[in-house]
């Protein structure tokens, strides 16, 4: 038993009976989601053990990741605040929305925050289109939408997760 | 003016608590479901679903009955796979509906999987809609709890089980044969067709895959029969359609009408026109990958939003995601986002597809940086013109058609980027 398993046995078993037993396969997004869940992002030995529980290569497990955006082989943020400035969210602000964030949180996109809690991305359609500004907050092994956001909204929720962690880490 | 929305799918907005079950099948919910079961055979259920009329809501606009009348007998199991992944720009419908309305999406799901005798059936969401899928999940747990899905339904032979399976963020597997290799635990690349998922799709066999919306259609058309359903709508578009209304208006947002609905209607009658009385100076109607359709006068906003009118324009309806472009908004920077989208969204297996919207993204930043030429708008064009019938599935057509149709219709537009 490895360690995704021994951390997440229940998990992996409700997991793994969404298919039929011969298309174990199916389940390599849903145990990568459960991969990164701590972390925010997947490690090349949990990639390793996804590849043995579905009996598949650890290539074929990094060509998943590598393909799907919402995987991260790399370290962001504890939470990715990501953007949609695509045509519909564009035509309501998001691109002036993104930059003046950008500005308040002192990083560009794509940078995370010094106290490696925030990562900024301006990512593809949300299907939110109607409730531009928006954006979602992946990571705690979540994804949240907000809608019809100003910058000061997103500033309180930083501040108020900034508190948050601070907290469990007295903790 | 006030226009009156139809509520077929939305019913949440007449009907309060309809995501509660109970609430659900005090309206007659799951009813439409156990007639079928006990009392009609697939074939009868097919039937009503053709004679409706209905045609699928994701964007193809293909006819339902006729698309499950693909599934052989000879071949099983059979699986009934629903399409959430909804990502193209300016789409936002099949979230809300599964959001305030999950009973009647699951029980039309319900009811398709009977038609074509699939024993399980998934629904593929984008990974974004993480919350959506866990909210699915509960209200199927609810409906085995209910003795509505499991074994041996109403005392019957039909067995039926759901399952929701996420993607994790890519525009491609909306197309129904990437969607079947995502959830196969493949990346999201399209299949060589034929053979068609109707023969050979989820786990090589045959498949039946559908849009929320399609699904979401079919309890109220079993209840009050194919005629209620065609009396709706017009001749060729029967029914009522999820309008998702996005861009310059000041209220956007999902609205029911009736097909053959007004651009008027939906665009002044309840989007309440552009900000600051600016006109309309152009519309697309199915999302980022549409044809960018012109507005030259008043007149033109009294054409119906219907699949044979819209048709006709060479402007598909698709999935009816209306985006409003006022005067303001210059088709060059238009084009710009949308060669951003689609150049992320290339799978990359087709060259035409991949290369070719490598390139248009690098020529519409020249262009728009003022450090292009004249002669780089045809270039743009003629990069656009290429990737046209070369590709497995259609995304590359989808780049290429607002890039030739907006220089076609407003050229001026990316003149004035260009050096003189």
């Amino acid at each position: 038993m490895n360690e995704l398993q021994k951390k997440y046995s229940n998990e992996i078993e409700t997991i793994l009976a969404k298919y039929p037993p011969e298309r174990r396969r199916s389940a390599v997004m849903p145990l990568l989601y459960l991969a990164q869940a701590n972390d925010g992002s997947v490690t090349r030995q949990a990639a390793g053990e996804i590849a043995d529980i579905l009996e598949m290569g650890v290539t074929e497990v990094a060509s998943i990741i590598g393909f799907y955006t919402l995987f991260h082989l790399e370290e962001g943020g504890r939470y990715r605040i990501q953007v949609c400035n695509d045509l519909p969210c564009a035509l309501r602000g998001a691109d002036e929305f993104l930059e003046e964030l950008s500005q308040r949180l002192g990083i560009a996109v794509g940078e995370t925050t010094a106290d490696g809690l925030f990562t900024l991305e301006a990512v593809k359609c949300l299907a939110a289109c109607d409730r531009a500004p928006m954006f979602q907050l992946q990571g705690g092994g979540d994804i949240k939408y907000y809608e019809d956001q100003s910058v000061d909204m997103v500033m309180a929720l930083v501040e108020d997760l900034r508190q948050k962690t601070s907290k469990e880490g007295a903790a | 003016m006030t226009v009156k929305q139809t509520f077929v799918l939305l019913r949440h907005r007449e009907i309060e608590n309809i995501d509660q079950l109970d609430v659900y099948r005090q309206h007659g919910g799951f009813e439409s479901f156990k007639k079928a079961v006990t009392g009609m055979t697939p074939a009868d259920v097919i039937t009503v679903v053709s004679d409706s009329g209905l045609r699928g809501r994701g964007g193809a606009g293909f006819p339902t009955g006729r698309k499950w009348q693909f599934i052989p007998n000879d071949i099983w199991p059979h699986y009934v796979v629903a399409n959430a992944d909804e990502s193209e720009p300016g789409t936002f419908k099949d979230r809300e509906i599964m959001e305030k309305n999950p009973f009647q999406y699951l029980e039309g799901l319900m009811i398709a999987s009977y038609a074509v005798g699939a024993n399980l059936s998934y629904t593929y969401l984008r990974g974004e809609f993480w919350p959506v899928a866990a909210h699915l999940d509960r209200c199927t747990a609810e409906l085995e709890q209910a003795g509505l899905l499991g074994d041996n339904l109403f005392g019957t032979e039909y067995s039926l089980r759901l399952r929701t399976h996420l993607g994790a963020g890519a525009y491609i597997c909306g197309e129904e044969t990437a969607l079947l290799e995502s959830l196969e635990g493949y990346p999201g690349q399209p299949r060589l067709k034929p053979p068609f998922p109707a023969v050979v799709g989820l786990f090589e066999k045959p498949t039946v895959i559908n849009n929320i919306e399609t699904l979401t259609s079919l309890p109220l058309i079993l209840e009050k029969g194919c005629h209620w359903y065609r009396s709706l709508g017009t001749k060729d578009s029967s029914g009522t359609k999820v309008f998702s209304l996005s861009g310059c208006v000041q209220k956007p947002g999902n609205y029911e009408l009736l097909l053959g609905a007004s651009f008027r209607d939906l665009i002044y009658g309840l989007g309440g026109g552009p900000p600051e009385g600016r006109k309309v100076k152009a519309v697309m109607t199915a999302g980022a990958s549409s044809v960018v359709l012109p507005v030259p006068d008043d007149a033109f906003l009294d054409t119906p939003m219907a699949y044979e009118t819209l048709g006709d324009l060479g402007a598909p309806l698709g999935s009816a995601s209306v985006i409003v472009l006022d005067e303001n908004v210059n088709l060059a920077w238009l084009v710009q986002k949308t060669c951003d989208f689609f150049k992320h969204e290339s799978c990359g297996k087709c060259t035409p597809c991949r290369e070719g919207c490598f390139w248009m993204k690098a020529l519409i930043d020249r262009i728009m940086a003022g450090e292009g030429q004249s002669s780089d708008i045809d270039l743009l064009r003629s990069v656009a013109l290429q990737i046209r019938n070369k590709t497995l599935c259609p995304l590359g057509e989808f780049a290429s058609v607002p890039v030739v149709s907006a220089i076609d219709q407003f050229r001026a537009d990316f003149e004035t980027m260009v050096r003189s």
